[in-house]
């Protein structure tokens, strides 16, 4: 059903990335400061890559630029195993497990570049991440098996293949609004940036400049790009659709779930993460195990 | 690749991780010795599962117990160490030699 | 190539789990670990085993992240910025670590291993859910206890706060007394 794309697709892949996260950010700007701002994340780049590094005492750079490129790299890597119409860059067998793995990199990455700058600032941001992470995880991990079971295969192809009459989002809406929150959790997009929210002089971000700055600001909206485009096969039946061919359902799905996180991540207030923990362990991860029961039950049934 | 290479891969993890367990005072050190030997026992029991017994889940299934038994020596020793530490001040084993048994 | 690569991970595997005991940053120790992890991970993909190789980097990398922040809380000198050494018996232990492998390498290269030329599954990812929801099912139920059995005593003993610290003497207050709030309002 699906196939697997030669190898130029691999650095084809990149580009589509980043083309929808260039258009993201767009938007988000749009959304911030109105109609005019469309070109802001470009002028925002060129104005990191002149930028001047800032330099602080015993950093550990290693480490500090190693945490950046990390996230960026998760972010490309998890949209390997991710289906544009029928065409995907590496049907992998346990495709889901893939994508979660590349994910959780962000814990590493994130934690990285908060301790690597040798600011207080910045580990408060890590240590924010971490914290989030726990919270976060767990319903995200619990969204992502339900579509397994419901399709029965951790192959994303499978995954598609089995919503070919009913997408799972009529029968999951849990696990996909779980998984959507849990795409700004680990993201850290606003309702869930507490570590790079303000009142910590902006957390991890604190310390970074110049070409740094660029590589994990550009890790972070594509990880919320791949994160938007993982749910289309997960829930949203990957490249079903009438009358239009598969890509441009993708596309046009992928869009609009992009769009709305954009969207949702402009409206409401920061959640601190000791608020969003008690509520993800005590609502989210019983409402997904839930929702997993009720899938399993209807699949053996 | 073979059973060999493999197999002298997990020693040669195993042989670290021992000395890191064996020479460290910090508690939280000695655990990250524990985890490089229970990573040996994954590689071994990865390859004595490709090599001599495909046909069989068993290899695998020590893959997954030996993963399990490090979440749970990890949770267990942080919280040996936290609660210890909270009580006196203590985050070497030199110091809690009268917990020995 | 599978040859090439494996050799590559493991000198690497080797490589930077000594260096876990050798830098000065608790930080950089625990990555270094990390990344030994990772790398006996790719050889454990080589093998066929795509669940259990991404479950040991996924695990691995939320574990090491863990881990890390409790290196930084418990040691000293956690940025190793005053480099110190925090070890007993160091010849000894060296001594027993290369014995052992001295002892392990000769076994493993002079005992004749049994070959197989059963077929391998299509599916190893299949095989084990099969065996563990099947014939190994009592591993799992024990695992899953051990688990839970884990979690209910790492919170008993690394928290100083019980019931009568939330609820008062009597546990007759109607919400608890927490230092941090939580987020549903209880």
């Amino acid at each position: 059903m699906l196939e697997v794309t030669p190898w130029w697709g691999a650095l084809l892949l990149p580009v589509v990335l980043a083309l929808f996260a260039i258009a993201a950010a767009s938007f988000d700007s749009v959304l911030a400061t109105g109609r005019g701002a469309v070109a802001e994340p470009l002028r925002a780049t060129a104005g990191l890559l002149v930028q001047q590094r800032r330099r602080t005492l015993a950093a550990d750079s290693l480490l500090w630029r190693g945490g950046a490129v990390a996230l960026l790299v998760a972010g490309i890597m998890a949209a390997l195993v991710i289906p544009l119409g029928s065409w995907v860059v590496s049907d992998f067998s346990v495709g889901v497990v893939w994508f979660n793995t590349m994910e959780v990199v962000a814990w590493a990455a994130v934690w990285l570049v908060g301790w690597g700058a040798n600011s207080a600032f910045g580990l408060i941001g890590g240590y924010r991440f971490i914290a989030q992470g726990l919270a976060y995880e767990l319903p995200h991990m619990f969204a992502l098996i339900t579509a397994a079971l419901g399709a029965g295969s951790l192959r994303v192809a499978d995954i598609v293949a089995a919503q070919h009459d009913l997408w799972f989002v009529v029968w999951m809406p849990v696990a996909f609004a779980v998984y959507l929150m849990s795409v700004l959790g680990m993201a850290f997009f606003r309702p869930f940036d507490h570590a790079v929210s303000g009142d910590a002089a902006g957390g991890v971000l604190a310390e970074l400049s110049g070409v740094d700055r660029l590589v994990f600001v550009a890790g972070r909206w594509l990880l919320l790009t791949s994160g938007a485009a993982m749910a289309v096969p997960l829930f949203l039946g990957g490249g079903q659709g009438p009358l239009l061919p598969g890509w441009l359902w993708s596309v046009l799905k992928t869009a609009a779930v992009l769009g709305f996180l954009v969207w949702v991540s402009r409206r409401g207030p920061t959640v601190r993460m000791e608020r969003f923990h008690e509520i993800a362990w005590i609502v989210l991860i019983p409402a997904t195990l839930v929702q997993a029961l009720v899938v399993s039950i209807v699949v053996i049934w | 690749m073979s059973l060999q290479e493999f197999l002298l891969l997990a020693s040669a993890l195993f042989s670290v991780g021992l000395y890191g367990a064996l020479s460290q005072q910090s508690i939280v050190m000695i655990m990250m010795g524990l985890e490089l030997m229970i990573n040996a026992v994954i590689v071994g029991a990865s390859a004595f599962w490709y090599f001599v017994s495909p046909d069989r889940p068993d290899g695998q299934v020590v893959v997954l117990l030996a993963v399990t038994a490090m979440a749970v020596e990890m949770a267990v020793g942080f919280a040996v160490t936290t609660a210890i530490f909270r009580s006196r001040d203590v985050d070497m084993t030199d110091m809690a030699a009268d917990l020995k048994g | 190539m599978a040859q090439v690569l494996f050799w590559l991970c493991a000198i690497a595997a080797v490589v930077t789990g000594i260096a876990v005991f050798r830098v000065d940053s608790m930080a950089r120790a625990t990555f270094a670990l990390l990344a030994s992890f990772i790398f006996t991970a790719v050889t454990v993909l080589l093998l066929d085993l795509a669940y259990l190789g991404v479950l040991v980097i996924l695990m691995m990398i939320m574990e090491m992240v863990i881990m890390a922040v409790f290196m930084i809380m418990f040691m000293m000198n956690p940025a190793g910025l005053m480099p110190m050494t925090m070890v007993h018996n160091q010849k000894g232990s060296l001594a027993i670590a290369v014995g052992t492998f001295v002892v392990l390498a000769t076994g493993v290269l002079l005992v004749p291993w049994p070959g197989s030329d059963r077929a391998r599954p299509d599916d190893p990812t299949m095989q084990l859910g099969e065996a563990l929801m099947g014939s190994k099912m009592l591993v799992m139920i024990v695992l899953g206890l051990a688990l839970f059995a884990t979690m209910v005593a790492t919170v008993v003993l690394a928290t100083h706060r019980g019931r009568y610290d939330r609820y008062g003497d009597r546990l007759d207050r109607k919400r608890p007394d927490d230092p941090v709030p939580g987020g549903i309002g209880r």
